[in-house]
């Protein structure tokens, strides 16, 4: 489903990706760990199409298709979505209309008529209950006075609403306390199937304990430095990164 | 001082003409106009409250007058449809500078109120237009307010006797038609006396393809206790210009809205006065300017705080999108001994691409101690984060800006007291964004066999 290889990436000149390689098929779920700084949040940005980051080198392909060349909105039709660490807040527009023009445009692209109004209400009832949002919330600006807990949940929610081949969740377990982060990892496990894929960013081994991944990834200095399976977290969460550093010979 | 010598020339020639079709208060006021503006001219763009307009270019041009009120044959009220359910108003027109009085529907107004002819009510009425018309406009130097005075002929006036209220807003559409360019000098006067309550919309239309150059000037009273909404909307071709300027005069306990939208037009300079007159009266001031193509916009506001316990509000916005050039200036005059006085103003402004400018200015005048101001103005792009993480959602770029820019401007539609009309408004504005809009669709004016 993803290919990436060779990806370099860097914002503002800095490299900061020097060389990333990974494969993710249909029903899988990696996590990426690793240390601060590592690349972590750019390689989910580069993947969503962030025009802040330039891509200087290396491939990604999805579903056979060149990623790179893709429009951040062509990627989220072609079912990519990215779990903002820190979900941007919009006054003055509604989620209402933020999430019917979003569903509108993924029929558009499908060659699928606009949704109706009744449907559109039946779909945001349906997928509230996902992750247990409040209904004030869904009549609300985008994010705007949404607690930290809330604005996760809000991006599970937009997932649910648009259901992504690939879903990518940068760090969705930071600043959630133990009920929160039930809540959005169960959300993300119903909406797990045999078709789609999920990548876990994350710093900490907590959120694995609830979306339990069959890939672990460790980043370290813009490349990956070490994978294996669920065990590699356990081990990381005990020792911590230093001795990945050891074994690199730093 | 050439461009200024082709209009009192032409003054003239064709004051008897002017006089003829005109009435004796208006005619009366003419000289003093006359003599101010062949002494000050048109303000140029050295002139520190004309810096972004070039009024010598907008009047330079040979526009013909219709002087000699040559009727138009159009009924508007047969080419007029409003097609938004909800807003029910009573519809007038001003044919250009004409007031349309031919088969207007019979409607009830309440009892001694006028809406009508400014030219038929300075007959009827003369002692009341004596006191009111070019009171405050006279006391102003400025040029394009004398030229007015010089050439007006007609207008509109609301005249609302104490005590009446009028549920049913008046809409006024300015209706422009011409085969060949054409200057009309527009004139509305609006009377409320004490403890009444009225609602003005004022709407214009141009339509052909000629161009246009409008010199409006509206003066408008408000009596003790009393409440008046005043709304304009500015839907004019882009070969349509425009300089207006409004006078409001308020006395004690009076509240008053006056709101101004532009969403199509050329250039226009749109000047507002506000004074209070008497002790806790408000005033809510608000525009919004959407700007794209080559369109210029500049408003120039004044609020004058004459005498303490009164309340003014102010909000502005801009969306100025592609080589648009917009300008705001607010002035708010807290007078010595105006104690109490609450003033609040803000200006923000988007300027959607590189080359789109705005100038804003705000500047607090005060010499009362005991007073509430404050002001803000801003400019700023599209919020790039948040583009991104629509975008990432889904929605095109272009869709994202125009929900951004959308979502910008909307607050100042809150200013607006008159339920339908902000709905109508939501909805043309987001027509306008989407470059869907090249008439209002609200109440367009269609020309006879226009397919609709």
């Amino acid at each position: 489903m993803l290919e990436i290889k060779n990806l370099h990436a860097n914002i503002n000149g800095k490299e900061i990706l020097k060389g990333v390689n990974l494969t993710v098929k249909p029903g899988e779920v990696h996590a990426i760990m690793g240390p601060n700084g590592a690349g972590k949040s750019t390689l989910s940005s580069v993947l969503a199409g962030n025009p802040a980051f330039g891509v200087t080198e290396g491939e990604v392909t999805f579903n056979g298709k060149n990623l790179l060349a893709m429009p951040p909105e062509q990627r989220s039709w072609e079912g990519v979505f990215l779990g903002f660490q820190y979900p941007v807040e919009i006054p003055g527009v509604s989620m209402v209309n933020f999430m019917r023009a979003a569903v509108n445009e993924h029929r558009k692209y499908n060659n699928q008529d606009p949704i109706s109004a009744s449907d559109f209400l039946r779909l945001m009832r349906e997928k509230r209950e996902v992750v247990e949002l409040d209904n004030k919330l869904a009549n609300r600006s985008v994010n705007e006075g949404f607690s930290g807990g809330e604005k996760k949940r809000n991006e599970i929610f937009q997932m649910a609403m648009l259901e992504p081949k690939l879903a990518i969740l940068d760090e969705t377990d930071s600043g959630l306390d133990i009920d929160a982060l039930r809540i959005v990892s169960e959300g993300v496990n119903k909406l797990k199937s045999n078709d789609n894929a999920t990548i876990v960013i994350t710093h900490y081994q907590r959120l694995l304990d609830y979306i339990k991944p069959e890939f672990i990834h460790v980043l370290y200095k813009g490349r990956i430095v070490k994978s294996g399976g669920p065990e590699l977290a356990l081990e990381l969460e005990e020792r911590g990164y230093d001795w990945i550093k050891k074994e690199l010979g730093e | 001082m050439t461009v200024v010598k082709q209009y009192t020339d032409l003054y003239l020639q064709a004051q008897g003409l002017i006089n003829k079709h005109s009435a004796h208060i208006l005619n009366e006021r003419r000289e003093a106009a006359f003599t101010l503006l062949k002494a000050v001219g048109l303000p140029s763009m050295s002139c520190q409250d004309y810096a972004h307009t070039d009024l010598h270019a907008m009047f330079a041009p040979d526009y013909g007058l219709n002087l000699n009120r040559v009727e138009i044959p159009v009924n508007p009220y047969e080419v007029f449809t409003c097609d938004v359910p909800n807003l029910s108003t009573s519809l007038f027109f001003l044919v250009n500078d004409s007031f349309y009085s031919k088969s207007i529907p019979a409607r009830c107004l309440t009892e001694g109120v006028f809406t009508g002819s400014l030219r038929e009510f300075a007959e009827k009425y003369p002692q009341i237009a004596d006191k009111y018309y070019n009171k405050q406009a006279g006391k102003r130097q400025d040029g394009t307010v004398a030229m007015n005075t010089v050439f007006a002929q007609d207008g509109f006036v609301l005249y609302v006797p104490k005590g009446k209220v009028l549920e049913k807003p008046i809409q006024l559409i300015n209706y422009l038609i011409s085969e060949t360019n054409m200057m009309v000098n527009r004139r509305i006067l609006v009377i409320l006396e004490e403890n009444t309550e009225a609602k003005l919309l004022v709407c214009d239309h141009a339509v052909n393809d000629a161009d246009y150059m409008i010199n409006q000037v509206a003066e408008i009273y408000i009596g003790e206790n009393s409440h008046f909404d005043y709304y304009e909307l500015e839907e004019n071709s882009r070969k349509t210009n425009k300089v207006s300027s409004t006078f409001v005069c308020q006395k004690a306990h009076s509240n008053v809205v006056v709101n101004g939208i532009s969403l199509t037009n050329g250039v226009t300079r749109n000047n507002i006065f506000v004074t209070f007159k008497g002790e806790g009266a408000e005033n809510h001031l608000s525009g919004m300017v959407i700007a794209d193509g080559e369109q210029k916009v500049d408003n120039f506001t004044n609020i004058d705080h004459a005498v303490p316990h009164c309340h003014s509000n102010e909000l502005f916005k801009y969306v100025v999108n592609d080589n648009a050039e917009c300008a705001f200036a607010g002035r708010i005059l807290v007078r010595q001994g105006a104690d109490k006085t609450e003033a609040y103003q803000s200006n923000k402004n988007l300027c959607a691409t590189e080359t789109a400018r705005m100038y804003t200015r705000p500047e607090l005048e005060i010499y009362a101690d005991d007073v509430k101001c404050s002001h803000g103005a801003t400019v700023g792009q599209l919020d790039a984060n948040a583009m991104f993480y629509m975008r990432s959602r889904g929605i095109s770029e272009q869709e994202a800006r125009l929900l951004l820019m959308y979502a910008f401007s909307s607050d100042v539609l809150e200013m607006i007291r008159l339920e339908p009309l902000k709905e109508r408004l939501r909805m043309l504005i987001e027509k306008r964004f989407r470059g869907e809009l090249s008439k209002c669709r609200g109440c367009s004016v269609h020309a006879p066999g226009d397919c609709h």
